[in-house]
This record gives C-alpha cells, sequence and structure tokens, in this order.
C-alpha cells in the first residue's frame, strides 16, 4: 500500500453529548456537548484551564469521559485508545512539533504510518507521496531534513501528515502558537480551503479572536469546564466572544486595601531581551511599579512573562535596556536584592525557588544563611538557621513533619507558605511575583493572596504576573495586558474592563 | 506521597515522630545503607563471575582480605595506595555537590605531577621546607588551572563537564609523554623516560613508626578540610543550593559562575596534589606511571562515599586494599591482574543502578512513616 486510498473520503460530522469529566472531586468538564457539521472550521476558545484540552483529550481517547457519548458520522462511537480515534479518523496536531528533526519530510510521513513496512521501497513511496503532494492544495520539500524547514512549513507538513494518515477531522490545539503572524495566516488559509472543499472536519483550539473571525465558521466557548455559549461566527463580534470567555458576573470581590502609592520602586525603560523559542524578542518600553502599589501583568503564558521574570531575576541578560530599582541601575546580584530588599516568588516554587531535596530548614535559609545581623559571614550557623525556620515555620503556619524532611515532601500550598515566609520576612521593597496561587486549593490561595496585600499596605511595590485574570482583578492596582512580548494595555484597576482585557489578551489591539 | 495538612507526628510515641531522634538516624541511614547494599551486590555478581571462570569466590576474598588488611605490613601497603585515591575523588566530590559529573581527575593528577617533576630542578638548592610547600603549590595550581578550565567551558560555553574533562585527561597524558620524552627528559633516564630526579630534601619520607608516606595524611587532612568547606561554610552551603537547583540558586542572586569555576578548580588542586605526592613520594620523578589510574579509581571511591567528603576516607582505603591485593590474587589463584579492575566495574555499575534507589524507601522517610 503506497497511500491509504482505500479508507472513505471527505470530511466527518463528529458530535459530542453531554461529555463530562471528573478528576475526583474537581469537575474538568461538565456536560459538553457540541456539533461538528462536515467540512466546517470550528474554533474552541476558553481561558486556561477552561476544560478545552480535557475535552479534545476526552474526543481522541487520551481520556475516558466520566460519562457522555460521542457521535462519529452519525453513529456511536467508543474510543478506548488514540488508535481507536485514529481508526475512525479523528487526527490532532499538537501545540509543539511532533516530527522528527533530522529524517526528512518523506521520511517523517512514512514512518508515522501505523502499516509501515519493515523494509521500506522508498522508490515506491516517493512516487506515491509525490502523487499525494501533487493532489494537495500546498506542498512541502519532500527530501529536505524537518530540521532545514521553517515554523511553517513543519506545521504545514504536520497538516499534511494527518491528511496523508486518512485522517477526516482534525483537532488543532493552538497551531499558531509557534508561528509568526504571517506563517499562521498562510497555514490556516490552506486549512480553510480544505474545509470549504469538503476534505476536512476541523476543530481548534485557539486564545485569538482574529484568527477565530478570520478562518472560523463556528465557534464554542467553554468557561470553567462548561459550554457557556457560541455559534456562528459571523453573528459574533470580539466583545462578545470575550465577554463569554471571562465571565461578567464573576469579579472576585477586592481585599480591603490601604495606605498611599509612594515613589517609583522599579522601573523598566527600552528592555529587549530574546524569547525562550529564539523566534521573537520580548519588548518592555516603560514599565514602573510605585511603593504601595500592586502592578498586574495579565496575558495568556508564552507571551513572555516568564521572560519578563528571568530578566528581573538575573537570569535572562536583557540585550539591551536598563532596569532601575529605587533610582540606581540594577543588575539582580545577591548583594543587590539584598540592599535594596528585592525579593521574588517565582512561579512552581518547588522548581524555580527550592532544592526539593535540600531540608525545609535549609530551603528556608536559602535568603539569610550568608547574613550575620548587617554583615555577612562565612562560617554557617546551623543553630540559627534552624532557629529562624522553626520561627518562621509557626509564623506562616507551614505544615512540615519535620523541619529536616527534604523540601519535596510538603504539599504545594505548603511548600509555596515556606517560600513566602523566606521572601517576605524583613524589609522588602520591591517582590516580584509568578503565578503565586497556580495548583493551589482554595484555603491556600485566600492566605497567600492576603499576604501579598498585606505587602502592598506595608508600602511594598509588587509586580504581579498572573494568567489567572481573576486574580489580577481582585489584586491589583493597575492592570497591564503582556501579549507578543510586549505590554499592550495598561490601566488604572478602577477603570480596567474584563471584556477589554480579554481582547487585549487575544493579541487584537 | 505528599504529606497533609493535619497535624503531623500526633498519636505516634515519640520515638517514632517525624522530628525524634529515630527519624534523624533514618535519614542518615540511608546514604550509608544503599551504597552498601550497592557494593555488596557488586560484590557478589563478582563472585559469579569467578566461579564461571572455575575459581572460589571465597578463597578470593579470603585472599583480598589477607593481602589487603590482614596484617600490618598489608595494612601499611593499603594506606600508601590510599593516599592517591582520596585526593582524586575529591576531584569529583566537589565538583558533584554543584551537580557536575568530573570524570577527568586523570588528567589533573597528571598535570600536578608534570608541574612537580618540571619544577623540581629549579628549587634544587632550597631547603625542604620552602622547596616542598612550593612544589605542593605547583602541582595543586596546574591541577586546579586543568579542571578549571573544564569548569568555565561548562558555564560559559555550555560544553559539557564530563566529555570534557575526560578528552582534556588524554590531552594531559599525551603532553606529559611528549615532554617527559622530550624536553624535560633526564638523559640518564634509560629504559623509563623521567625528568630528572628530586633533591633529597623534597622528597616525601614516611610518617613516623610506618611505611606510609606522608600523602596519606595530606589526603585525609584534605577530605576534612572538604567536609569543613562545604557542610560548615556559606561558601559551600551556596554551592549545594546551585547543586540542588540552579534556577533557585539564580533567583537568590548567588554567583553561580564563579561557583562552579571555584570547586572545579578546587577538585582540580586536589588531583593536581596527587600528582605531586606521587613524584615526590613514590616515583621520585615524572614520568608515565603517573597515569596509574588513581583518576579512574578515585571516581568509583567518590560514587560510593556519595561525594561525601568524609565517607571518602573509608571508601579509599577499602578500595586501596582491593588493589594492594591484585599481586597476590594473580599469584596464588592464577588470575590476570584486571581481575581487580572488573571486580570495579561490576561495583561501580551496581552503584550506579543505586542512584535510581533514593527515596524508594519509607523507611528512610520519617515524614511517610504515619502512612505506614
Amino acid at each position: 500500500m503506497s497511500s491509504p486510498t482505500h479508507t472513505p473520503q471527505g470530511a466527518l460530522g463528529v458530535e459530542t453529548l453531554g461529555m463530562t469529566m471528573r478528576f475526583g472531586a474537581f469537575t474538568a468538564l461538565d456536560d459538553v456537548s457540541i456539533r461538528f457539521a462536515p467540512g466546517t472550521f470550528h474554533a474552541l476558545l476558553g481561558e486556561n484551564g477552561a476544560g478545552k484540552s480535557t475535552l479534545v483529550k476526552c474526543m481522541m481517547g487520551f481520556y475516558h469521559a466520566t460519562s457522555g457519548q460521542m457521535l462519529v458520522d452519525g453513529r456511536e462511537a467508543r474510543i478506548a485508545d488514540p488508535r481507536d480515534a485514529h481508526a475512525l479518523g479523528l487526527g490532532m496536531v499538537y501545540q509543539h512539533f511532533t516530527l522528527v528533526p533530522s529524517l526528512t519530510a518523506a521520511e517523517n510521513l512514512v514512518i508515522a504510518r501505523e502499516d509501515a513496512p519493515r523494509v521500506i521501497d522508498w522508490r515506491s513511496e516517493m512516487a506515491a507521496l509525490e502523487r499525494f503532494m501533487a493532489a494537495m492544495p500546498f506542498a512541502v520539500p519532500l527530501d529536505q531534513p524537518v530540521r532545514a524547514l521553517s515554523a511553517g512549513e513543519k506545521q504545514k507538513l504536520e497538516i499534511l501528515k494527518q491528511l496523508y494518515l486518512g485522517r477526516r477531522f482534525l483537532i488543532l490545539d493552538e497551531p499558531t502558537s509557534v508561528l509568526t503572524p504571517d506563517e499562521a495566516d498562510e497555514v490556516l488559509g490552506h486549512v480553510k480551503a480544505l474545509c470549504a472543499a469538503g476534505t476536512i472536519t476541523v476543530l481548534m483550539i485557539t486564545h485569538k479572536f482574529r484568527e477565530v473571525t478570520a478562518y472560523a465558521d463556528d465557534v464554542s466557548v467553554l468557561r470553567r469546564g462548561r459550554l457557556v455559549g457560541g455559534g456562528r461566527v459571523a453573528d459574533l463580534t470580539h466583545e462578545d466572544m470575550a465577554r463569554l470567555m471571562m465571565g461578567d458576573a464573576e469579579l472576585a470581590s477586592p481585599a480591603p486595601r490601604s495606605g498611599e502609592t509612594g515613589d517609583a520602586v522599579l522601573e523598566v525603560a527600552g528592555v529587549r531581551a530574546r524569547d525562550r523559542s529564539g523566534l521573537r524578542d520580548i519588548r518592555i518600553d516603560a514599565l514602573t511599579v510605585r511603593a504601595g502599589e500592586i502592578v498586574g501583568v495579565a496575558g495568556i503564558s508564552g507571551n513572555g512573562q516568564m521572560e519578563l521574570m528571568e530578566v528581573l531575576t538575573g537570569q535572562r541578560p536583557p540585550l539591551s535596556g536598563e532596569i532601575r530599582v529605587k533610582g540606581a541601575p540594577y543588575g539582580a546580584t545577591r548583594e543587590e536584592a539584598r540592599v535594596r530588599a528585592v525579593r521574588y516568588l517565582p512561579e512552581e516554587p518547588l522548581h524555580n525557588a527550592c532544592a526539593p531535596r535540600m531540608s525545609v530548614t535549609e530551603n528556608i535559609g536559602f535568603r539569610s544563611f550568608d547574613l550575620n545581623g548587617a554583615g555577612t559571614r562565612f562560617w554557617l550557623s546551623g543553630a540559627e538557621m534552624r532557629r529562624r525556620a522553626a520561627d518562621l515555620v509557626a509564623e506562616f503556619k507551614v505544615k512540615a513533619a519535620s523541619l529536616d524532611a527534604p523540601i519535596a515532601a510538603l504539599s504545594g500550598g505548603n511548600v509555596q507558605r515556606a517560600v513566602l515566609a523566606r521572601e517576605l520576612t524583613g524589609e522588602v521593597d520591591l517582590l516580584v511575583i509568578s503565578n503565586p496561587c497556580f495548583g493551589l486549593d482554595f484555603t491556600a490561595v485566600a492566605e497567600i493572596r492576603a499576604r501579598i496585600m498585606a505587602a502592598r499596605n506595608a508600602g511594598t511595590a509588587v509586580l504581579l504576573m498572573s494568567e489567572d485574570l481573576d486574580e489580577i482583578i481582585e489584586l491589583a492596582d493597575r492592570v497591564l495586558v503582556m501579549s507578543e512580548g510586549r505590554i499592550a494595555y495598561d490601566r488604572p484597576a478602577a477603570e480596567a474592563d474584563r471584556a477589554e482585557i480579554g481582547h487585549h489578551m487575544g493579541g487584537h489591539a | 506521597m505528599a504529606i497533609t495538612d493535619r497535624d503531623m507526628g500526633a498519636g505516634l510515641r515519640p520515638s517514632l515522630a517525624p522530628d525524634g531522634w529515630l527519624a534523624a538516624l533514618a535519614r542518615r541511614a540511608e546514604a550509608v545503607v544503599i551504597p552498601l547494599g550497592a557494593l555488596l551486590a557488586g560484590l557478589a555478581v563478582f563472585g559469579l563471575f569467578l566461579l564461571t571462570q572455575g575459581k572460589s569466590p571465597a578463597e578470593f576474598y579470603s585472599l583480598v582480605y589477607k593481602a589487603g588488611f590482614g596484617t600490618w605490613f598489608s595494612w601499611q601497603n593499603t594506606l600508601s595506595r590510599a593516599a592517591p585515591l582520596l585526593l582524586a575523588a575529591l576531584c569529583v566530590a566537589l565538583p558533584a555537590r554543584l551537580g557536575l559529573v568530573v570524570i577527568g581527575g586523570e588528567g589533573a593528577i597528571v598535570t600536578g605531577g608534570l608541574a612537580a617533576g618540571a619544577l623540581a630542578g629549579a628549587l634544587a638548592g632550597l631547603p625542604g621546607g620552602v622547596g616542598l610547600p612550593l612544589l605542593a603549590l605547583a602541582g595543586g595550581l596546574a591541577g586546579a588551572v586543568w579542571i578549571g578550565a573544564v569548569g568555565a567551558l561548562r558555564h560559559y560555553r555550555g560544553v559539557n563537564e564530563t566529555i570534557a574533562s575526560l578528552l582534556m585527561a588524554y590531552i594531559a597524558i599525551a603532553l606529559m609523554n611528549h615532554l617527559v620524552e622530550g624536553p624535560l627528559r633526564d638523559p640518564a633516564s634509560l629504559n623509563k623516560p623521567s625528568t630528572a630526579p628530586l633533591a633529597e630534601q623534597l622528597r616525601i619520607g614516611d610518617m613516623p613508626g610506618m611505611d606510609v608516606h606522608w600523602g596519606f595524611a595530606v589526603g585525609v587532612l584534605a577530605c576534612i578540610a572538604a567536609w569543613v568547606l562545604i557542610d560548615r561554610t556559606t561558601w559551600g552551603f551556596a554551592a549545594r543550593i546551585a547543586g540542588g537547583n540552579v534556577r533557585a540558586a539564580q533567583v537568590q542572586g548567588l554567583p553561580v559562575g564563579r561557583l562552579i569555576v571555584g570547586f572545579t578548580a578546587l577538585g582540580g588542586a586536589c588531583a593536581g596534589l596527587a600528582g605531586m605526592i606521587e613524584v615526590a613520594a613514590v616515583h621520585g620523578s615524572a614520568n608515565a606511571s603517573l597515569a596509574g589510574g588513581f583518576g579512574y579509581t578515585g571516581i568509583l571511591v567518590a560514587f560510593l562515599a556519595r561525594h561525601n567528603p568524609l565517607a571518602i576516607i573509608p571508601v579509599a582505603i577499602l578500595l586501596a586494599g582491593f588493589e594492594a591485593s591484585s599481586g597476590l590474587v594473580q599469584r596464588r589463584m592464577d588470575l590476570p591482574d584486571a581481575t581487580v579492575l572488573v571486580l570495579q566495574g561490576f561495583v561501580f555499575v551496581a552503584i550506579l543502578v543505586s542512584e535510581t534507589l533514593y527515596g524508594r524507601f519509607r523507611v528512610f522517610a520519617p515524614e511517610r512513616w504515619r502512612a505506614a
């Protein structure tokens, strides 16, 4: 067999009926019914954690839904694992590439086939592949190693691979997140054409309203695991979609604030840095955080927040620009951080702020082990470190079986409490925080937010980066949105509008 | 495995509480019991290997005991051999605290010995009390530069330190062979090209009352000093943070680059000193005997000791005993002298496998006792 010509052709209709997925007491997906008509381009919108991935993982057989059914081509389908989904003609393109970089495009296509022969007759395979490519609306050079292809070509090859494998219903998980805007337009244009031609049905997970409007026929919006709306894209404005995504009646009550806003503590001017992928730059033209205020940076992950954090902590040298703390240039050395009272709470504290196998005592000592009153010390004082850890554990109510236990043995909330105890003790003039409540339970979240607010009320300048818009709205005095490595929005919290924030988060200014 | 938020330790007998003395003992026991178990497993598998060769494992191990530890004479032999192992193991253990796997200590031994041999001529006129420290300084410095360069390559250029140190060991050996057979050759060394012999007052003698040279005492002191550095100083603590999680160390503003270069250089200085001691106490001049494999056995010592400088002392003595017995085993059991290398290989594989066992046994994690 050279190409899967024996399989039925044409776009596949799929429908989910009352799809529900529970993980323990947590309901990730709640009674979601969506119909994907054959040959349509359907967009799935939602915030992080809204249940988009859970839905498609249930459809592809990675998860087994707690209840609910799936109809494929009008018939009830039982999908026990991804192999079953593939057999029915369902395929998925992931956010990150799944191609083998050292192999050519042709080799990648042939090895992806489940029925690939043990000995491959390359001459006949190449002939078949060229026939296949000729029938496609777009092409990728077959004989080049994949690492030589551009990101756009790789994504096209991922889609061609699915077609080559005979898939007729494609799930695209944020397919443009690694592409430049031009590449994204080209790839999505081709996908839309394939849908219009009746070759495939597409379900695309995305955050970007612009892509929804420009390419999708229908849209469904998930929030907190529930289907909250959708319909024909032509009937909806960006504001409608933003309101559906964010919900407008869910404003959390703000914590009590007090105190006056003071002088500028952190000033970032014209800072440029390379982002993780190396494809784009992060560019922060101007960012100021004053004493006694919380500046919240909202945004969908991967838009440069992590890189900004790394620049501020000295992990990523900026290409240009200047960072000033309390009026003087700041390079994030230990000395500078100590003298100017700068503290950090990186996201996932166990992985970014702790040494997991060192003890609770030692981890709490990271900030102060080399201090002796106002000066520094050479000889470690184990007794003082222990005393300090015991005091802080009691004060911040860290529940630890033993101070000698490795910190990795603590629950997530207690690791975060231990790190807060370390970083919030003593004078703190600037606090830089990233996703402080990610993955924590409600009590821990409330307590940690109260501590941040207390620091603000005591005159600390707080820069809070969070993917949780509710958290930003609850805590921030000023709301910024970061999109594509830039600050796209800046308003006092009182004037900030959820729909408008969502709009800017979606990359549409 | 995460503990719950309920009050821990309630309702337990005091001795079973997660912060009692028994708990402290259990926590420390893991780093002793697992390597010891791995050592025994390695010895057992080697016993099976001997059986396939038609030899008796019981006879082998009793010979090893006799030749390594059976008499005062064999103890002296063992301790003399342990001296370079102690220092070579520190060249692995010190960088290991930063999470680096440096396996090219042999290169630093060779450069350190070569530096001592090359400089000895110029220092021949000095009294021993001045010349010997200078010689030691030269050896240590040469080793420090050699392995410190590995650390610098790692931090500033992203070069894998394991491969770099290994390849640099080959360069060091080639360099030594070139110099000893060429520019630095003593014309009087006919069969074995060497540098000129050290002046008598520059030789390291034996410790009083025994046939063991002072190098052993130097090695033990170096291990104690390394332990103090790691366990009792802020520099050592900073290095442990960086080794435990380099991102956390960076967020704390610790000078990760300086720590990496400093600790690799210090490890290299130890190995370089080992080379100098081999020249001044054993060979009397720098020659090809410097590349005798102590650097590689040192890797095994450091891993068996879990990179704990104090544990290196008994482990180095144990493995030195194994090496000391190779001659006797060869004669009595008609086994090739590579047999001891095979034994070391089995033990090393067992140690590497045992690395995956840490954190798996509840008995060593008192915070999980309650769940039992």
